[in-house]
């Protein structure tokens, strides 16, 4: 365990509790997003963990070893740290901004430049910044600035405190894309506040929800939008996220017919046009008796053969494209859209078949996607149309 | 005036010297004193008030009151003269440090000691830099005050430019009090020009207005 916070608590004078109790194991490479309203105390525990506030009781271990018992001057060093003001030092060239941790840990020069070059790389700035002030860059440059300064001397977590709250929609979202970029490339742990919601989403492996000083929920981003925890998580959620994520992590199963028409293989092929027939369909899913799925035979085919006296089973295209019932809607859409399938059996672990989904299912899932927002509006239409219906 | 050089020429040198001597001991003493508690004072902001109304009281203490004051405590001569003009001297360079000092962005000084700065560290590489053209206004504003009062020094026998002002004003004779008040006037303009350019060159590069 990298990072291990165990029940932390901080009190300030008058009883007034920043943060109530808060236990979290972070295992390496994690992106853990604190997210809450102002005054949740994630902030707080960010600065817990570097000792820029002395938890009132609990303790930060890092690799296991207590925070408390080590000096707080060396931990920060150790510790990537970037906050929303930037607090890039104005006095100082952009060069000696990003290597002032490795000079405080008296790396050598040639180490420091090379370092430096390095760093405004990663930043994805040009060279010639090196050499310039801060003032003369923009508010994104700057925090670009800010974010690599937190990588120069190698640190493994990276605390980072609202560091995009500040910037226009556009830069933070650049910016957003830039520590992603970098937390998949140097594999780097972590700890983010954040007031923005789609910006944990985005980011997180795994996201607090903390309100007045107390974890609501952790859990992955899909688990929050899938199980918010009680009422607070779902607000702070909001409606609308919730509903455009609902297609996203609906499982197959739950939009899928749950009646396909099918056969079993050994019955004959007069009977399987016959059911062919009776269902209006031109293709039939083939299982075992055990309702296994084994195959798909269509009617092109079933013609070619209908006079040789096989079974189902024989003649049927073992190769048949299917679907979990479990599996999330928002990775088999594509795949089957690109594939041109006109219709999906959905299988149970067992592999026996379930259901089905066809063009006409997924035609329904984007419907209410995208018009469920204006579900009252639509009422009014159509009611609107039964009158007209009724004036002919 | 040239005849005023011949007869005072050789003395005027020296009382020059005395009173570039009082001023600029008592200005260094109060920078030596001032700077640094100041910079305590940001550590310890309960303090602050206090410290600095206190410095305030002195300063409003009638110039020739306090020098009157020192001769019983520490006799005549220029040290009682440069005790009195570094208590003058303390309050502006206390004060503005402690106002450039705070006057440093906050998120800056969260950044120093977030990313590893040790208190010093921070003092020195980024607070005191940043402050210093605040700082050195404070130094400017003392450094005048001091020059100016230093004539007053001369009444418990400290010498300096003084000397040729009173005995200007006791024989009735206004050359003298011009030629004690023009290198006064003189000094006070040159040494703010000089610090002047000091404080330019303390001035980080990238806040230089």
């Amino acid at each position: 365990m990298l990072l291990s916070l165990e029940h932390l608590r901080k009190e300030y004078p008058g009883h007034k509790v920043a943060v109530n109790d808060v236990t979290l194991h972070i295992e390496a490479g994690e992106f853990v997003c604190f997210i809450g309203t102002s005054g949740s105390g994630k902030t707080t525990v960010l600065r817990m963990i570097n000792r820029m506030l002395m938890p009132t009781s609990g303790t930060v271990l890092i690799n296991g070893e207590d925070t408390s018992k080590l000096d707080p001057v060396k931990l920060r060093r150790k510790l990537g740290y970037v906050i929303q003001n930037i607090g890039l030092m104005p006095h100082m060239t952009i060069r000696e901004n990003i290597t002032l941790v490795p000079k405080l840990l008296k790396w050598s020069q040639e180490k420091r430049d090379a370092k430096a070059i390095e760093l405004i790389k990663l930043a994805q700035l040009p060279e010639e910044f090196l050499d310039r002030y801060p003032s003369e860059l923009s508010g994104g440059q700057q925090q670009r600035i800010g974010v690599v300064r937190a990588f120069a001397a190698d640190q493994d977590i990276i605390l980072m405190d609202e560091p995009f709250g500040a910037l226009d929609p556009i830069t933070r979202e650049s910016l957003q894309d830039l520590v992603q970029d970098l937390q998949q490339r140097l594999g780097k742990t972590f700890i983010f506040v954040t007031h923005d919601m789609d910006e944990a989403l985005r980011l997180a492996t795994k996201v607090v929800i903390m309100d007045a000083g107390d974890v609501m929920q952790i859990d992955s981003p899909e688990n929050i939008l899938k199980h918010p925890a009680n009422e607070f998580v779902t607000n702070l959620i909001g409606e609308e996220r919730l509903i455009q994520a609902r297609p996203s992590v609906t499982p197959v199963g739950q939009i899928m017919l749950k009646s396909p028409i099918y056969i079993t293989q050994d019955q004959s092929l007069p009977t399987a046009l016959e059911t062919m027939h009776k269902s209006r369909v031109d293709t039939l899913l083939v299982t075992d008796a055990n309702r296994v799925l084994r195959g798909v035979v269509d009617i092109e085919t079933l013609n070619d053969e209908f006079n040789s006296g096989k079974t189902v089973g024989d003649i049927m295209d073992d190769k048949v494209f299917y679907v979990f019932e479990n599996s999330v809607v928002r990775d088999t859409v594509n795949r089957i859209l690109k594939m041109g399938y006109k219709n999906v059996p959905v299988v149970n672990k067992e592999y026996q078949l379930v259901g089905i989904v066809t063009r006409a299912t997924l035609v329904d899932m984007v419907y209410n996607a995208l018009w469920s927002q204006d579900e009252d509006a639509n009422d009014q239409t159509q009611i609107g149309n039964k009158e007209a219906n009724v004036d002919d | 005036m040239i005849s005023f050089f011949q007869t005072n020429g050789a003395e005027l040198l020296v009382k020059i010297w005395q009173h570039i001597y009082l001023s600029f001991v008592s200005l260094g003493l109060g920078i030596i004193v001032a700077v640094p508690v100041a910079v305590g004072l940001t550590r310890a902001k309960k303090l602050a008030g206090f410290v600095i109304g206190l410095a305030s009281v002195l300063q409003t203490i009638p110039s020739m009151a306090l020098l009157a004051l020192m001769i019983p405590i520490f006799g005549i001569g220029s040290f009682p003269a440069i005790v009195a003009l570094f208590i003058y001297s303390l309050l502006p360079i206390l004060r503005n440090t402690y106002i450039g000092l705070n006057n440093v962005d906050p998120s800056v000084l969260d950044a120093a000691k977030g990313i590893g700065m040790s208190n010093m560290q921070s003092i020195m590489q980024v607070e005191l830099k940043l402050a210093a053209p605040v700082i050195m206004s404070g130094i400017r504003l003392s450094a005048t005050f001091v020059i100016a009062w230093a004539t007053l020094a001369s009444y418990i026998g400290a010498g300096g430019l003084g000397d040729f002002i009173f005995n200007g004003l006791n024989l009735y004779r206004s050359d003298l009090i011009l030629g004690g008040s023009i290198p006064v006037i003189i000094l006070a303009l040159i040494t703010d020009y000089i610090l002047g350019k000091i404080e330019y060159l303390l001035t980080p590069k990238s806040i230089r207005a």
